[in-house]
């Protein structure tokens, strides 16, 4: 495998921000996740869960609850505001005031055409859907004391509305309550405090599920009013439901960081009627599950802990597949490092600041596996803050320090790093095409910036002392108008590739500043990309764990993939659950490309045999303890090092050390607020 | 627990529980397999009825009857199942299988067959067998068709689902239903353990009676619901978790709206069915539970539990040979995990008039303090129990060595005082506390003697004096000034034990020290009145006369002494009584003083001397009329067998058994006791009215009761004699009948030297009965 100084950096303080809401479309099976911080992420569970959008959060907005209608997708929040995005340009298209104060909750009808908002002053108010904008269509009769919850029935004639200490049912034509289904307190010392329905389901057979903060998930007959049964599910707060989409199975998502289950089935075998029994439970938070989504196969949760967990129901998947493990997705699915190789410089995203840190040196010596005295301790150079109210979305570094760029959705700026005695100055003057960039990314030679624009456009801006101008747009054959998520110039300055969330990828050819070739075209989206220095093959790989090998002088596969493609990857390798983020190569050895994902790394070496499927994937230990002759007999291609566990960024830096970047999820657990209290065994 | 239903748990001395595999309950009577019989309990009285008795090997299994609920199957590890009519003992028929049977089930919807478990080729299997309808009594049954191979041994493993639709079976990780109708199998396995370390293991299926529903009890204290089980993918299950270590059984309710389960926690766990985080808990059942058993009317569950309870204190009437009741002192949770240290009661004492008991329990964890509780229960007259009252937490600041309330009876103030390692005796006050309602204890005094250590403490008979021996010196207290009033020292060696002198006696304060020393100091002269050389383990008064009884250990043998302090000579002597030392004694007061004359037992006549070995032997001594009344009410047992037992049977076997001894003491009696006095009568008017047999068949009897004796001397010699004669078919007791029945001045003149041997006799026969007892029970004394 090779030896490596390591620079293991555990100075990266990523905190990710809480789950607050979701909203799961099942017709284009894509999860939109809202945080704490206000940002929007969409999850294609198509395509292996992949992280494909992430809109940045905003000062002010806190999304309370998300609605998708057909393929918009709406967000309402305690500002008081409707938020409709863009999902291609990864920005809020336009934001409606309510005027109800807070908005709690936005629910739209099964027919997609009114939206429905549940106030802080007690109104629930319709909004009628147009193709370009929403407009106020009516209040339903206003209710003393807030609407926290909204659920309409399929038939899309009638709302439930959850309150405070009660339920209401609304006829949505007349805007009359026709029903008031009250809902107990809780007992002893709570029983002064109003209950909340966190949370409320209408199913078409007219039974009316509702979650509550006395812990009850409790089943009501929706047509005459009455409770049907109540499950005390926990001693807090049930926060959170959600319905299969089949209405057989139900979940709901407590404080104590369990989702329960309850399912629909018959009580004896031959039997047609059907009750909602409490059926399994999971616990796979340690803080409160704020948002739930049930797909066909899967129950999906996320809170406070940060972490959203899918799990597989095992009566619908097949099991020991793929489908069938739990996912835990702690990490964003991008780079938030980016690593100046010449300079030995790493810089960090956060969401309203960038670090620049440079890295420690050593000039120790010893065996594997020993710590080196450290000569410079790492040093943090430039602490950035952003402008505006808007948070950062992508940032880059330029090779050789100088430059650094971050972009928002409003703005992109570009500021040149002097190290002597350390200093920072903004470009005052941008080009106007360069508004606002999914992607940045600089040329080796730190000459050029590549931004990607708007309908996967790539901008091109040369950068010298005394100006930096706009020297062409890039715009691929396609006419796609998804977002470039990856960005990739090559070493020799000639290439730059493009991927974007079509799952295309387009090389252009920086000399000639035009399309050189579209790799085609695999079902699966690009998580990383890189073109070798030497040969100038493109790397690609996809979220589905493929690699592929392109060479862009033939302008196809190269052998290497085709023979990898043709044996198949490695079982135990399509089973990993997090994307490789990271591509880069070693410039002694051509033939080793370095990947990584979050719980390993990986150095590909193409010299080698590939492994066949039954050959032990993870094979470095017992490696190390054959002798030198049998050693080559048994290594194989895929060199994996798992040394190293929750890794944002592995680089290789110009001297030949390793940089890599370490975020313990123990120490993101550590800085969790407290969970509530619950009662262990034997203390 | 809830009010309506009540939990039975039988505690029965003479049986081991230990072997009580399994049990079904119907609404009156209860039915135990114990070892080769069946045990048939009444579910009203708690005694045991009858035995079935009739197996030649172990029984594995009991079933009532579906088509019959008077009737029930049993199976044994011989071949056979019998079927029993239980209400009157009868074995009704035999059905000769051929291989051991480990478990018998069957159900209303399989007319005429039994599920039995064999063993087949080192797995066990289930076999269905046709019973066949024949008259004999013998009957070869050979039909046999597997329905599951590969099952479980264990009785709880399997179970009949809805109206017999289905069975369930359980075997390691796998729960495999069969469904009769459809004749198919699904089996549903479990992974060995999870992550988490839970281990999946099954232990017990339940299934409840009206929906498809099965609970199924782990290993690592899960219970599972499955349902949706006639699917092999989308079966479906909810867990529910309390027990922390195996689920050894779980039951449902006859109306399913409950389930039961029960482990080693010794705890009987409601869940509500469908409501399965409302529970109700019953604690504290004393030992782990192994079987659960519901009647078919739901209102009576019955536990059976392994029998190693702890840190209880067991109250037995000696009078009766009954466990009275225990009571849990800690009051905390059994947790039965080897590495946890619990609680345990170190010391206990008892008030002279028996309504405060005071209870030490301490822990001592590895690293930490010793934690100490000193606990004061009063007894509660109307629930005949201790209710706690006040619980001290660190009474002192390290271990109590002696706890001793004040004896006097008609002294205002209850005291307690207590000595401890940390060189301080306490003094503890029951006083009224102005802000609770009743009365508490409230620490008076502390004392302490040159940084001497207290060993122990000893109130006089009239609570004016309170001696506590510090090492070689025994310091004597005024309760009530709390000064100190004299010391007496005889050095060397340190006291070991402290007592008062009683009655005539008062004014001696006995003491033995470690250097094999009993001293006699007279607190008057405040000098030594005598002392003498031996070693004595166990000082003891008698509280109602001045005698007093000392236990020396020589040699792994026991001899007690019984003396009276104003004179050296000793009462009575006895060398060997029993072999190891005594650990525990008690001069019980007698409920009628006796009357014997002969000097050697003379101190037994105001209450009877009860000593613990440390072998867990308790023993007595008894006097010859004693052990003849004895002898005669287990005579009484054993002709009433073959009656079917009822409670009113019991009341007149027991007033039948009153007569007898009426009849043979009948020449002391003057008169026949008037009728209200008669215990008979009053068992009879306080008995109620439904558990009574019809008027008619009692009138005959009350008639008698009332009519007084008219019959002459001679007459009533003659049904003596014929009574005798009887008593001589099976007894050779002649010697004691003589001696009941002659004149009382004759008996007090002769106090012979021979009567000795004949007492001596009396009670090795009386010690060897008490030896055959099972006394397991006495385990939790030891630790008190």
């Amino acid at each position: 495998m090779g030896e490596f100084k390591v620079h293991r950096v555990r100075f990266f303080d990523y905190m990710p921000s809480a789950i607050r809401a979701m909203a799961f479309n099942s017709r284009t099976e894509r999860l939109a996740v809202a945080r704490a911080d206000g940002a929007l992420e969409i999850f294609n569970f198509a395509d292996h869960y992949f992280q494909e959008k992430v809109i940045p959060g905003q000062d002010g907005r806190a999304v309370e609850a998300l609605c998708w209608v057909g393929q918009r997708l709406f967000s309402a929040g305690l500002n008081g505001e409707i938020t409709e995005y863009d999902l291609e340009n990864m920005r809020p298209r336009y934001t409606v005031e309510a005027y109800g104060g807070p908005i709690w909750t936005i629910s739209s009808n099964s027919q997609g055409t009114l939206l429905a908002v549940g106030c802080e002053d007690g109104t629930v108010k319709m909004f009628e859907l147009l193709d370009e904008r929403i407009r106020f269509q009516r209040n339903l009769e206003r209710q003393k004391g807030r609407i926290i919850s909204l659920s309409w029935h399929p038939s899309g004639t009638l709302i439930a509305a959850g309150m405070m200490d009660m339920i209401r049912i609304f006829d949505a034509e007349t805007g009359h309550a026709t029903h008031r289904l009250l809902v107990e307190r809780g007992a002893g010392a709570s029983k002064s405090k109003e209950v909340v329905v966190w949370s409320i389901a209408f199913l078409s057979d007219h039974t009316i599920v509702s979650g509550d903060s006395a812990g009850k998930v409790q089943i009501w007959d929706g047509l005459t009013g009455t409770l049907v049964k109540t499950h005390l599910v926990t001693k807090w707060d049930v926060l959170a439901l959600a319905v299969s989409q089949d209405e057989s199975s139900l979940v709901a998502g407590t404080s104590e960081g369990t989702v329960v289950q309850f399912q629909f089935i018959a009580s004896t075998v031959d039997q047609q009627d059907k009750e909602w029994v409490r059926t399994r439970t999971f616990k796979n938070h340690s803080h409160d599950v704020r948002a739930l989504a049930h797909t066909e196969t899967a129950v999906v949760s996320g809170g406070m802990d940060t972490q959203l967990v899918v799990r597989p129901l095992l009566d619908k998947v097949e099991k020991n597949t793929q489908e069938s493990a739990l996912r835990k997705i702690a990490f964003p699915h991008r780079s938030l490092v980016c690593c100046a190789k010449k300079a030995g410089l790493l810089l960090f995203q956060f969401p309203d600041h960038l670090e620049l840190w440079r890295v420690g040196e050593s000039d120790g010596l010893g065996k594997p596996g020993d710590s080196l005295p450290v000569k410079r301790n790492p040093e943090k150079l430039i602490q950035l803050k952003r402008k505006g109210e808007d948070h950062i979305c992508c940032s880059a570094l330029s090779p050789c320090g100088g430059w650094l760029a971050y972009s928002t959705v409003s703005a992109v700026r570009l500021y040149r790093i002097q190290y002597n005695n350390i200093s920072i100055t903004k470009v005052s003057k941008l080009p106007k095409d360069l508004r606002s960039a999914h992607q940045l990314c600089f040329s080796s030679d730190s000459s050029k910036l590549f931004a990607s624009s708007s309908h996967s456009s790539v901008v091109i801006v040369s950068l010298n002392q005394l100006e930096c101008k706009h020297l062409h747009t890039l715009k691929p054959r396609s006419g796609s108008r998804q977002p470039v998520h990856l960005l990739f110039a090559s070493e020799d300055g000639k290439w730059l590739a493009a991927a974007n969330a079509d799952c295309e990828i387009h090389v252009y050819n920086l000399h000639k500043l035009k399309l050189h070739c579209t790799v085609p075209v695999h079902s699966s989206c690009p998580t990383a990309i890189a073109i070798h220095p030497v040969t100038s093959n493109l790397v690609v790989v996809h979220a589905d764990q493929q690699i592929f090998e392109y060479s862009l002088m033939q302008k196809e596969y190269t052998e290497w993939s085709r023979k990898l493609q043709k044996q198949g990857l490695h079982s135990l390798w399509l089973e990993r659950d997090t994307p490789v983020t990271h591509i880069s190569y070693s410039p002694k050895n051509p033939a080793h490309i370095f990947l990584h994902d979050m719980f390993m790394f990986c150095i590909i070496d193409q010299s080698l045999p590939l492994p066949e499927a039954k050959t032990m994937l993870y094979n470095q230990m017992t490696l190390r303890s054959l002798p030198e002759p049998e050693r080559i007999r048994h290594s194989h291609a895929f060199k994996i090092c798992k040394n190293f566990q929750h890794l944002l960024c592995v680089s290789l830096l110009e001297d030949h050390s390793l940089v890599v970047v370490e975020r313990p999820l123990l120490d993101i657990m550590s800085q969790l607020p407290a969970p509530v209290r619950q009662k262990k065994f034997a203390t | 627990l809830v009010n309506s239903t009540y939990e039975l748990v039988l505690y029965c001395p003479s049986t081991k529980l230990k072997r009580m595999k399994k049990g079904v309950c119907c609404c009156r009577f209860l039915l135990c397999a114990s070892g080769e019989c069946v045990k048939v309990f009444s579910t009203s009285t708690e005694e045991c009825i009858h035995d079935l008795r009739g197996h030649t090997e172990l029984v594995t299994g009991v079933l009532l009857r579906p088509s019959n609920h008077l009737q029930v199957y049993s199976c044994s590890a011989d071949g056979t199942v019998r079927l029993w009519d239980f209400t009157d003992g009868i074995l009704i028929k035999t059905y000769v299988i051929g291989y051991p049977i480990y478990s018998i089930y069957a159900s209303a919807n399989h007319e005429g067959v039994i599920f039995l478990v064999t063993p087949a080729q080192k797995m066990f299997q289930l076999v269905a067998v046709q019973l066949p309808q024949s008259g004999d009594q013998l009957v070869e049954a050979r039909e046999l068709s597997a329905v599951l191979s590969d099952v479980s041994s264990n009785p709880a493993a399997i179970v009949f689902g809805r109206g017999g639709e289905y069975i369930a079976s359980a075997n390691g990780l796998q729960l495999e239903v069969y469904f009769f109708k459809k004749q198919k199998a699904y089996r549903f396995p479990l992974k060995e353990d999870n992550k988490k370390g839970g281990k999946n293991t099954f232990m017990c299926v339940a299934c409840h009676p009206k929906d498809d529903c099965i609970a199924t009890g782990h290993e690592d204290g899960k219970i599972r619901l499955w349902r949706n089980f006639n699917h092999k993918k989308e079966y479906t299950y909810s867990t529910l978790h309390w027990h922390h270590s195996a689920v050894s059984s779980l039951c449902f309710t006859p109306e399913g709206t409950n389930l039961l389960s029960g482990g080693i926690e010794s705890v009987l766990v409601q869940w509500r069915y469908n409501q399965e985080s409302q529970r109700d808990f019953l604690p504290r059942l004393g030992a782990a539970i192994t079987h659960i058993a519901v009647s078919p009317d739901g209102a009576l569950f019955c536990t059976s539990h392994s029998d190693n309870s702890k840190d209880k204190n067991k109250f037995y009437s000696l009078q009766r040979d009954k466990l009275l009741y225990n009571l849990d002192i800690v009051q905390q949770e059994y947790i039965h995990e080897s590495g946890l240290q619990q609680f345990e009661v170190v010391k206990a004492a008892f008030n002279a008039s028996g309504n405060w008991l005071a209870t030490v329990e301490e822990r001592k964890q590895k690293a930490a303090e010793l934690e100490l509780n000193l606990k004061l229960w009063a007894y509660d007259e109307q629930t005949q129990s201790f209710v706690l009252n006040t619980t001290i937490s660190a009474p002192h600041e390290a271990q109590i060595t002696a706890m001793c309330f004040c004896h006097a009876a008609d002294s205002q103030t209850t005291m307690l005082a207590s000595t401890s390692k940390d060189g301080h005796f306490k003094a503890w006050q029951l006083a009224a506390q102005a802000h609770t309602e009743g009365p508490s204890w409230s620490c008076d005094f502390v004392g302490a003697y040159h940084d001497l250590v207290p060993e122990c403490c000893c109130f006089s008979a009239d609570g004016s004096l309170l001696a506590v021996s510090f090492q070689e010196v025994v310091t004597v207290w005024s309760p009530a000034s709390w000064e100190l009033l004299t010391t007496l020292s005889q050095p060397p060696g340190a006291i070991r034990d402290l007592c008062f002198g009683r009655l005539s006696c008062s004014k001696y304060l006995l003491g033995t020290s470690a250097n094999n020393l009993l001293c006699c100091w007279n607190l008057l002269t405040c000098s030594l009145e005598w002392s003498t050389s031996m070693d004595v383990s166990l000082l003891l008064a008698d509280p109602l006369s001045e005698n007093m009884a000392a236990f020396c250990c020589q040699a792994g043998c026991t001899d007690l002494f019984v003396f009276k302090p104003s004179e050296p000579r000793p009462l009575f002597s006895r060398k060997e009584v029993c072999s190891g030392k005594v650990t525990r004694a008690v001069f019980a007061p007698r409920e009628e003083m006796l009357e014997s004359c002969e000097e050697s037992s003379q101190w037994l006549n105001h209450s009877q001397l009860y000593f613990l070995t440390q072998y867990m032997d308790l023993m007595t001594f008894t006097t010859k009329a004693e052990e003849d009344r004895l002898m005669a009410s287990s005579k009484q047992l054993v002709i009433d067998d073959s009656v079917a037992m009822t409670p009113f049977y019991l009341l007149l076997g027991k007033h039948r058994q009153q007569e007898n001894q009426d009849s043979l003491g009948g020449m002391s009696a003057e008169r026949t006791p008037l009728p209200q006095g008669s215990v008979a009568i009053r068992e009879l008017l306080q008995t109620p009215a439904h558990v009574l047999p019809s008027t008619s068949y009692l009138c005959s009897m009350f008639v008698q009761s009332l009519l007084i004796s008219v019959t002459d001397t001679r007459e009533e010699n003659k049904h003596t004699e014929e009574e005798m004669e009887s008593e001589k078919e099976e007894e050779d007791s002649e010697g004691e009948m003589e001696s009941s029945t002659r004149p009382k001045e004759s008996l007090e003149s002769e106090a012979t030297e021979s009567a000795a041997p004949a007492l001596t006799k009396a009670q090795a026969r009386e010690l060897r009965r008490v030896k055959k007892l099972d006394h397991s029970w006495l385990a939790g004394l030891l630790d008190s």
